[in-house]
């Protein structure tokens, strides 16, 4: 299972070697992965049917409780098959449509990788585990979405995408966090098998406005709903897949999987049923409005995860059966449209459907699974989405608040979609045909296979309904419900509210979608209207006083003399240690000194030296008083035998010098810069710092609040980590996580200075190597 | 000046030329008996940066890259990405991320090798180190050359 997750990150490592190597053909290749890992969940869900959930442990920081587990579940299962049974398809697909891409190996890359962090996320049974996912798929869908990075306008619809999604999962964490300490555990199955009733709990209201924060951002709920449409500017398998598909039902995942946890609670009922229903008619609303392919399918995608928040809202037991239904119906349908939508874009080389007509002739098969896919979409039998529409409707009826508002969303969202699943379906396909940018022609294989697959699956699944049902639904359905739920689907419910529900959304659907051209400029001026005061210009607005107050708080605190900062450094450190210092441990301090010559030789030494590095006029001398300090140094350690701590200071201290030597023959020549006052203050400055550091050295030797540790080390050292260097088994084994964030911050430093050194805005010619 | 190959004596570049190799072997010396004796990658990352360092100031900046071959910054993320490495494989082996694992190989000659994961990240170390400190003077001298 480790392997299944991380085996997407393994191939992104090996991408760039094996896209020149295959060439044409490496997204066939790539597809292996996705298919092999499809059929592997596959195997493991008879598993799950017959023996219940799975949970996969492996230790990462047990001492935290922070472990890399897995559960295997009816709902975690759905997730990882559509994940990568659409991946599979999707990197076959980016084959053909990014063919001989300039940036093609790096879309490989990000793509795998975001597979693989997917993968984890749904899969993840720890919530720090879980949480670590979530924010990799978030920087992976940024890079995603400013792909082509040279767009600006993918630039920043990109980083609007990531602040939208990790600001909420910020506020995730600190939601995990809380959840942590009332359970007592970060483990998911632990929490959810738990009779403890969260929702009397005190902390409740500010977990669940966490999680709530942290899932409606990621899932694209009013009012955040707004990064998603703008993400289309990323390529189209990447909106097929992580914007529609996976990425964005993360938060819908989340909910649904702590929805056992929560369902008692009134307030994540009505919430979600609010917000969830608004989700759903302002998405289904703004769709229509549009007419650039790729947006008005987000739009539809927004409908849609406000429909699956919505239905979790509800809670009751069809809502259930109604919300796994609708899920996978969705993930079909939509990938196969996207998809389709690219090979539109591609073809044609436009992407606004207004500009589209008569291609049936031209892409017969294109039109005939862009046919299939919208019937679904539309809700129309006998296809899987027919299904998830009744029992949508089925479940608003017996909503427990806010009925009728939600029935109304409900039919209004309805009959917008139905209208996107004309537009899309028809409007391209039929009539005269309209002169494109480019001349189009039938896409390849490798752009044909997704759409026909995943659409030829949303007729299967219709018509036989059983195979799903047993297979598929009723295990997620009594992950996310808690208990076993009896249900059957069926295509023919008799003739009920629902069915009449939904011919009501068909005739007021062709009402629309015949006069779609004439309603389409009134439709776009409402939206206008809304966007002047709506959430995106709240967040334009919010970013501009960010930047606002970051350039101002920057003019004042670092004003760019390296004295002041050092001062303002220094002075703290002075006050709130030397408070805390004086006020814990008292004035009462002894020196009791018993060196020996060579001690007392080294330590004028290092006086004389210190002395002449502050008195000189000339700016080598005080260098090379420097290093004669930092010799010294290194001496006082040899002399009290720490040879590993004294080479190190020589090598250091040595490179030091050569450094300074470097950077001071740029400085200007030295002068009397600084007035007597300020070398005053300096003085003062450092005498402060020197006496402080002194009484904290003296302070540490005379009190000793613990058993020192280096005993431990000293015996455990040989048996534990076969080393007889002390020092050396601490610094790579014992504390070798220190090291690695030690090694990592002495990498950025260099980093840092070789940007300030080489990377100039004016000179783009310095760029990279 | 420094890293101006015109103004530089006979003595450092002859110094250099024999010192060099010796010092490059003994940072892999320092580095391989780090974990018993004084050394380890850290000390040993440092030693070998002087010896570059030294043939910088002796030959100047073009001929340092042409000894070296890789770019600096190649050298840093080695490093880093050895030393992740290394963390990694006690997690398939059932232990908690980082756990150090030992295989002995005995060499018909020379006696027993201890191969480990904390021999690979102080591998991971000792280039890091390299790879960032020469990357800070390699930077410093080429845009002091270009004044």
């Amino acid at each position: 299972m480790l392997l299944a997750v991380l085996s997407g990150f393994l191939l992104a490592i090996a991408a760039p070697w094996l896209c020149p190597l295959l060439k044409d053909r490496v997204g066939w290749f790539m597809g292996l992965l996705p298919a092999v890992l499809t059929l592997y969940f596959a195997s493991l869900v008879p598993v799950v049917a017959e023996q219940g959930p799975q949970v996969m442990a492996y230790s990462w920081f047990p001492s935290l409780g922070i472990h890399l587990n897995f559960l295997v579940d009816g709902l975690s299962l759905l997730f990882a098959l559509l994940i990568s049974g659409i991946g599979t398809f999707i990197l076959i697909y980016a084959g053909g449509y990014l063919k001989g891409h300039r940036y093609l190996a790096r879309f490989y890359v990000l793509i795998l990788s975001f597979m693989a962090a997917m993968l984890g996320l749904v899969l993840s049974e720890n919530l720090i585990t879980l949480f670590v996912f979530w924010e990799l798929t978030s920087i992976t869908s940024y890079m995603l979405i400013g792909f082509n990075h040279e767009d600006v306008k993918a630039r920043a619809s990109a980083l609007q995408g990531l602040f939208v999604t990790v600001g909420g999962g910020l506020a995730l964490m600190a939601g995990f966090i809380m959840l942590g300490s009332v359970y007592g555990s970060y483990s998911l199955s632990e929490i959810l098998s738990s009779d403890l009733a969260l929702h009397e709990h005190g902390l409740f209201v500010g977990i669940l406005l966490c999680l709530l924060a942290g899932a409606f951002t990621k899932s694209a709920q009013v009012p955040f709903h707004f990064w998603l449409p703008n993400a289309m500017a990323a390529p189209t398998p990447v909106s097929a897949y992580l914007h529609s598909a996976t990425m964005v039902k993360g938060g819908v995942y989340l909910l649904a999987r702590l929805n056992p946890a929560f369902d008692e609670s009134s307030l994540w009922t009505l919430l979600l049923s609010l917000f969830g229903g608004l989700t759903m008619f302002t998405g289904a609303y703004l769709a229509i409005t549009h007419t650039g392919i790729k947006k008005l399918l987000a739009y539809s995608t927004v409908m849609a995860l406000g429909t699956l928040v919505m239905l979790l809202g509800i809670g009751t037991e069809m809502a259930m059966v109604a919300f796994v239904c609708f899920l996978l119906g969705h993930s079909l349908y939509k990938g196969a449209l996207f998809m389709i939508a690219g090979i539109l874009d591609h073809e044609t080389g436009t992407k606004d459907i207004a500009a589209m007509g008569g291609l049936r002739r031209l892409l017969p098969v294109t039109a005939v699974f862009a046919a299939i896919a919208a019937l679904s979409l539309a809700g129309l039998p006998p296809l899987l989405g027919f299904v998830a529409k009744e029992l949508l409707f089925e479940a608003v009826l017996e909503a427990p608040v806010l009925q009728w508002l939600l029935l109304l969303l409900s039919l209004g969202a309805a009959v917008c979609v139905m209208v996107v699943a004309g537009v899309v379906a028809i409007k391209p396909f039929y009539g005269p045909l309209r002169e494109t940018p480019k001349s189009p022609h039938e896409a390849p294989l490798s752009m044909l296979a997704g759409p026909g697959v995943l659409a030829s699956l949303s007729l299967l699944f219709g018509v036989m309904l059983f195979l799903p049902q047993e297979l598929l639904i009723a295990p997620a359905v009594t992950a996310i419900h808690g208990d076993p739920v009896a249900f059957k689907l069926s295509l023919w419910h008799g003739i009920n509210l629902p069915l009449g529900l939904s011919l009501l959304s068909l005739v007021l659907a062709l009402g629309v979608f015949f006069n779609w051209h004439r309603l389409q400029p009134s439709l776009a001026i409402l939206r206008e209207g809304v966007g002047r005061f709506g959430p995106e210009a709240g967040y334009f607005r919010f970013m501009k006083d960010l930047t606002r107050v970051a350039a101002w708080q920057t003019r004042v605190l670092q004003n760019g003399t390296m004295g002041n900062y050092m001062i303002t450094l220094i002075m703290t450190t002075v006050l709130v240690t030397g408070y805390t210092l004086l006020s814990q441990h008292g004035n009462t301090l002894t020196l009791d000194f018993d060196g020996g010559f060579f001690e007392l030789f080294v330590a004028l030494l290092l006086l004389l030296s210190a002395g002449f590095a502050s008195m000189t006029r000339s700016r080598l001398g005080a260098v090379a008083s420097m290093g004669v300090l930092g010799f010294s140094v290194a001496l006082m350690f040899v002399l009290f035998s720490a040879p590993d701590l004294g080479i190190t200071q020589v090598l250091v201290e040595t490179l030091t010098v050569i450094l300074l030597v470097l950077v001071l023959f740029r400085l200007p020549s030295f002068a009397s810069l600084s007035s007597p006052l300020e070398r005053g203050r300096d003085l003062v400055v450092a005498i402060l710092i020197g006496s402080l550091i002194t009484m904290l050295m003296l302070a540490a030797i005379e009190m000793q609040y613990f058993e020192p540790i280096s005993d431990q080390l000293v015996k455990d050292s040989v048996p534990e980590a076969q080393g007889r260097n002390i020092v050396n088994v601490i610094l790579v084994d014992f504390r070798a996580l220190d090291t690695l964030g030690e090694i990592f911050v002495l990498a950025l430093a260099a980093v840092g200075v070789f940007s300030m050194l080489k990377l100039r805005a004016e000179d783009p010619e310095s760029h990279g190597r | 000046m420094v890293g101006n190959s015109t103004s530089n004596t006979l003595i450092l570049r002859t110094a250099a030329t024999f010192l060099v190799p010796l010092q490059m072997l003994f940072s892999v010396f320092l580095l391989l008996r780090g974990h018993d004796e004084p050394g380890g990658g850290f000390i040993a990352g440092l030693v070998a940066t002087a010896a570059v360092v030294l043939y910088l100031f002796a030959y100047g900046v073009a001929r340092t890259r042409l000894l070296m071959r890789v770019d600096p910054r190649d050298l840093l993320s080695t490093g880093l990405i050895l030393a992740l490495i290394s963390t990694v494989p006690g997690v398939f082996l059932d232990q908690p991320f980082m756990t150090s694992l030992w295989y002995e190989l005995v060499v018909p000659g020379v006696g027993k090798l201890k191969l480990s994961t904390p021999l690979l990240f102080d591998i991971g170390v000792y280039f890091t180190v390299m790879g960032s400190i020469l990357t800070m003077v390699v930077a410093l001298t080429e845009s002091e050359g270009e004044k």
